[in-house]
């Protein structure tokens, strides 16, 4: 075997530029958001966020030269017993945690706080991950086949419910793009995102226009359907689904008010209308929404923001870090940001695709989905487009558990792809 | 094919990224609305300080209120200074000062605004105004100082400072600023949160050049500056002022209470200072002078000096006895087989005789009677039972507890219990024989002038207290702290009061105080001779009036001036006849106590604990010159004493001087 090959000969080195480049503009940032021109400290200092970043850079640097040194096989083999600690920390944090914001999600070890929360992502990842590589299982075809994974899922979920932090549990939604991946009927994701936007259109308009557009395409698809396609059988599974879809239209009032506790309700009232309530939950969306717009083409200049500076806009360092990009650095910076993740994200979709064995290319699709959630919806709950939903941007927010659990994430699928050459497939 | 599906996916991504982007560029490129604030401007946060509450006395007479001031700011590179010493004239300054003042604030930043002088007064900032507008790169900024309408009450009312670094670090919730002023020690620290009020904000436009170009938003985000609540005390300025001359050139305490409310009429804390010299631009400078005062001006001795209750406490023992029935109004002691000395007196053949003329033997019966009230044959285990059933019965009088004043750092006192002795002696290896100093309030008892007074409303209210307390109404309501309403019981009853309210009379009539009774006002009140390793006895002296109808209760403590008849108690009756008639008719009395100079008895505390020799030597020293200080003849007012520079007697005024 070639495995004593070293590893920086195999290591997708883009993925790592683009990475080392996200960390950078981010703890840049964070100094830029945490920065009082009336008390100037240093990006080094420890005492403000930026230095303490720079500690975690730094700690994450140390972390990723071990995962590059334990054997590739290592997080295959023990991804359950990783997948059985994080479940036990997660219990741990609901009885020994300490209290941050109203959730009871950190464990504290002296000045160290840790938030099991976030690596979770990782523990599930690698479950799944070991539970597909089995080539027996198939989505496609059995239901039963899906039973483990969702226990995989709603064992943590549950735990995290149960901590109050509900932003770390939405983050699962991000396995069903590798579960669609590995065969998932098409049909379910559809589902979830005609759902979301039933639920949206129906907030804005009137029920009843809804319900007759949805009945006006059903006659349509029932229709031109034979024309089309030459087939009669979509008659009654079009009835039901228009049926089913007008049946949300009007579920949506005893959703919004049963099952919704009432911030999350409020939080999407603000995404529709941000000025339904400026003062309260709408503020952070108009606060980030001036900062960003305020950003012009090319920005206010570094550590020149004023929006981002007087805690206009709250959580400025951790969850709306990319509202001091857009001031400073305007659309330039922005886009550069929004860039560099789709770069990553695909780039990492295309390193899935070459694995051999399923088990590695499963992690890597995780790796991709995961990443490209937290991107969607941070970004998105800056510029309005998506609820205020308090989670971090990847690489960017300040805060040592997610910066080590995203870093952990990536290079343990760079570490299983620099073995790519010595692997065998396995299907 | 599965595989395909990675194209969606890609698709899916890019899609998201396509939207973000068109998106973002609607908001930062298209959308102008977001850009009103175009780079070129920039938004400050202007923070308004609001004025701090003010403090009344009883009868709505101001006692603090606030100046308005004018900080000088200065911003280095924009200063053009032709005629530099014209300018240090005009401030008032030295070359040299403004050479340093400049280097510091050019250190701080060249660009910003930084402190240049501070608190400059209305009519310094008037005549120099003018003048300003030839120089360039200097502002003003208009703050507020403390302003005391008499140079009284310093320790009571406290002070403002700057907030320290350990207090910025050390707060909860994130509220003060570097910079922000904060009450330090008194009613300041204690109503911190009434006082300061609601800091406004304000969010105002400029241009590069810092320029102002009119709020932001129209003023939308901006919050209003709310005043700080104002305070109402039960203080009475007159007989404070007049209680401050008396104890001139002494150090000690004087507290008078409202026995029916609780209320502080007069607080003394001899010697004391001017509190506006605290309130200046000159604060670190006369504070330094403060602290280095070796009679400890800052030290709020009413609530924190700790003393021996000596005979004042023979009136709870007294009470304690009658109520637990080892006495009767009619029972009588004499001097024989009684360890502790007393003087000559008429026989004490009642509690009141006891009271008035003070008589230890009796009070070592009545102690006796208290530890021994038990069944238990064994002494040493019926004296710790004993010590302890007494020890919750004085406990009730507020002794050897903190009483709960609105002023810091109350001092708690020691009112021994078993476990106390126990640990000197060991469990039931002492009896009542050890402890009987504590029958004439001597031996390891410690108590505060605050609490001695409260005992004087014990006795006045016969049988119950208010907590002493300071401010009376906080805001415009003038709401009372609840706490401030609860009624406290001793547990005495009322007609247990009557013979040892008699023994008082007597004391002020005939007994112990009789040489400076009031004519025309029935004044009941005690003496007491406290005992201190350090120099001569501390005067104590404790009172109520008028009998029938009590509104006053004091304590007087002076340090050093001997028996409690010779100072405190003259200066007590005379705070009496002040607060109850608004005159006093006893002028030379008067005269005599405030010339009564005792700063040269008072022996000081080395910074330093001092070796056991050192510190005798030093009270020999201070005795020998004195002669009798209870002979006013016999004494040459104001002799100056080595350890004693005449600067530094009664209120310490310090002049207003110009760095």
């Amino acid at each position: 075997m070639a495995e004593s090959k070293p590893i920086t000969k195999n290591v997708d080195w883009m993925v790592v530029l683009i990475y080392i480049a996200c960390l950078i503009i981010g703890w840049v940032n964070i100094y830029a958001a945490v920065y009082n021109p009336e008390t100037q400290t240093s990006m080094f200092d420890l005492s403000n966020n930026a230095g303490k970043q720079l500690m975690w850079i730094g700690t994450a640097a140390l972390l990723i030269i071990c995962i590059l040194v334990i054997d590739y096989k290592f997080y295959e083999t023990f991804s359950f017993v990783i997948y059985a600690v994080v479940i036990f920390l997660l219990v741990v944090v609901l009885f020994a945690g300490s209290n941050i914001n109203g959730s009871r999600s950190w464990i504290k070890l002296g000045a160290f706080s840790l938030q099991p929360a976030e690596f979770s992502k990782l523990a599930i990842s690698l479950a799944i991950s070991k539970y597909l590589s089995d080539p027996a299982i198939s989505l496609n075809r059995k239901l039963k086949d899906y039973y483990p994974i969702m226990g995989i899922i709603a064992l943590p979920a549950f735990l995290i419910l149960l901590s109050n932090e509900t932003g770390s549990m939405l983050v699962f939604a991000s396995f069903a793009i590798v579960l669609y991946r590995e065969g998932m009927p098409g049909f379910i994701p559809a589902i979830g995102i005609i759902g979301a936007a039933l639920l949206i259109i129906t907030l804005l308009f009137v029920k009843w226009y809804i319900a007759g557009a949805i009945v006006v395409i059903a006659g349509l698809v029932i229709w031109l359907m034979p024309v089309m396609t030459r087939r009669r059988g979509g008659l009654w599974a079009t009835i039901i689904v228009a049926l089913i879809m007008i049946g949300i239209v009007f579920g949506v009032d005893f959703f919004m008010n049963n099952v919704l506790q009432k911030h999350q309700r409020g939080r999407i009232m603000v995404l529709l209308d941000p000025d339904s309530d400026p003062r309260g939950i709408g503020w952070n969306v108009i606060q980030s929404k001036i900062a960003i717009g305020s950003g012009g083409m090319t920005g206010k200049g570094f550590l020149q923001g004023t929006q981002t500076k007087f805690d206009f806009v709250p959580e400025q360092s951790t969850d709306f870090i990319f509202c001091t990009v857009g001031e400073e650095h305007g659309f330039l910076g922005t886009a550069v940001v929004v860039f560099l993740f789709i770069a990553l994200i695909s780039r990492l979709v295309v390193l899935a695709e070459r694995q051999r064995s399923r088990f590695a290319r499963v992690y890597g699709y995780c790796v991709a989905g995961i990443i490209f959630f937290h991107f969607m919806v941070n970004i998105g709950m800056t510029i309005g487009l998506m609820p205020v939903i308090g989670i971090p941007l990847p690489f960017f927010s300040y805060g040592g558990s997610s910066l080590w659990s995203f870093s952990l994430l990536l290079f343990i699928f760079l570490k299983i792809d620099a073995q790519r050459p010595f692997t065998l497939s396995r299907g | 094919m599965l595989e395909s599906r990675r194209f969606v996916i890609i698709g899916f991504f890019a899609l998201v990224g396509v939207i973000y982007l068109l998106r973002l560029f609607y908001l930062q490129v298209l959308d102008e609305s977001y850009s009103i604030e175009s780079s070129s401007n920039s938004i400050k946060r202007v923070t308004e300080i609001p004025f701090r509450g003010q403090i009344y006395d009883r009868y709505g007479k101001l006692i603090v209120y606030n100046t308005p001031v004018y900080d000088l700011l200065v911003t280095p590179n924009r200063v053009r200074m032709d005629d530099t010493l014209r300018f240090c004239q005009v401030l008032g300054i030295e070359r040299r000062d403004f050479d340093s003042l400049m280097a510091a604030a050019s250190a701080y930043s060249r660009v910003k605004p930084s402190l240049f002088l501070r608190q400059l007064s209305k009519e310094d900032f008037a005549s120099i105004q003018d003048i300003m507008v030839d120089y360039s790169g200097f502002e003003f900024a208009k703050s507020s100082l403390r302003t005391y309408t008499a140079p009284t009450l310093a320790n009571t009312l406290g002070y403002v400072s700057e907030i320290t670094k350990g207090q910025l670090e050390k707060q909860e919730e994130p509220y003060y600023r570097q910079g922000d002023y904060i009450g330090q020690s008194g009613i300041e620290r204690i109503y911190e949160n009434e006082l300061r009020g609601k800091r406004g904000t304000k969010f105002v436009m400029q241009n590069v050049a810092g320029v102002y170009k009119g709020p932001w938003k129209s003023g939308e985000l901006d919050t209003m500056a709310v005043a700080g609540e104002n305070l109402y005390t039960g203080l009475d300025l007159e007989v404070q002022q007049y209680a401050d001359s008396l104890m001139l050139n002494k150090v000690g305490s004087v507290v008078a209470i409202e026995p029916k409310t609780g209320q502080i009429i007069s607080m003394v804390s001899a010697p004391t200072y001017d509190p506006n010299s605290l309130a200046s631009r000159y604060f670190s400078k006369n504070f330094a002078a403060l602290a280095r005062n070796p009679y400890k001006p800052l030290f709020n001795r009413p609530v924190m000096a700790s003393y021996r209750p000596g005979s004042t406490f023979k009136l709870i023992q007294a009470l304690i006895g009658l109520q637990e029935g080892v006495i009767t109004p009619g029972s009588g002691f004499t001097h024989a087989n009684c360890p502790v000395g007393c003087h000559n007196h008429p026989a004490t053949s009642t509690v009141a005789l006891g009271v008035t003329h003070s008589c230890n033997p009796y009070f070592y019966n009545v102690f006796r009677r208290l530890i021994y009230k038990n069944n238990i044959k064994n002494t040493f285990k019926a004296s710790a039972v004993g010590l302890d059933a007494w020890h919750d019965d004085i406990a009730k009088f507020g002794i050897g507890q903190r009483l709960g004043i609105d002023l810091p750092s109350e001092y708690k006192g020691n009112l021994p219990d078993k476990k106390y002795y126990d640990r000197f002696y060991g469990e039931y290896r002492w009896k009542f024989s050890n402890i009987y100093s504590l029958s004439i309030g001597e031996g390891e008892l410690l108590i505060t002038p605050l609490k001695m007074a409260n005992v004087a409303a014990i006795i006045a209210n016969r049988g119950y207290f208010y907590t002493p307390h300071v401010i009376h109404g906080v805001g415009d309501k003038k709401s009372v702290k609840p706490e401030f309403l609860e009624r406290h019981e001793t547990g005495v009853e009322a007609h247990n009061f009557e013979p040892v309210i008699e023994g008082m009379i007597g004391a002020v009539e005939a007994g112990t105080a009789r040489r400076s009774k009031v004519e025309g006002i029935t004044i009941a009140g005690k003496t007491g001779t406290s005992q201190n390793k350090r120099g001569d006895d501390h005067s104590i002296f404790i009172a109520f009036a008028p009998v029938e109808d009590p509104k006053i209760a004091i304590a007087v403590f002076v340090e050093n001036a001997g028996a409690g008849g010779s100072a405190a108690a003259p200066i007590a009756n005379l705070i009496i006849e002040k607060y109850l008639s608004r005159k006093v008719t006893n002028k030379a009395l008067e005269e005599r106590m405030m010339k009564l100079d005792l700063m040269s008895k008072v022996v000081l505390p080395t910074t330093k604990k001092p070796a056991e020799t050192e510190t005798k030597k030093k009270t020999e020293e201070v005795k020998k010159p004195t002669g009798d200080p209870n002979d006013p003849a016999n004494r040459v007012p104001g002799t100056p004493h080595p350890a004693n520079p005449a600067a530094m007697r009664g209120p310490v005024s310090l002049p207003k001087q110009r760095q």
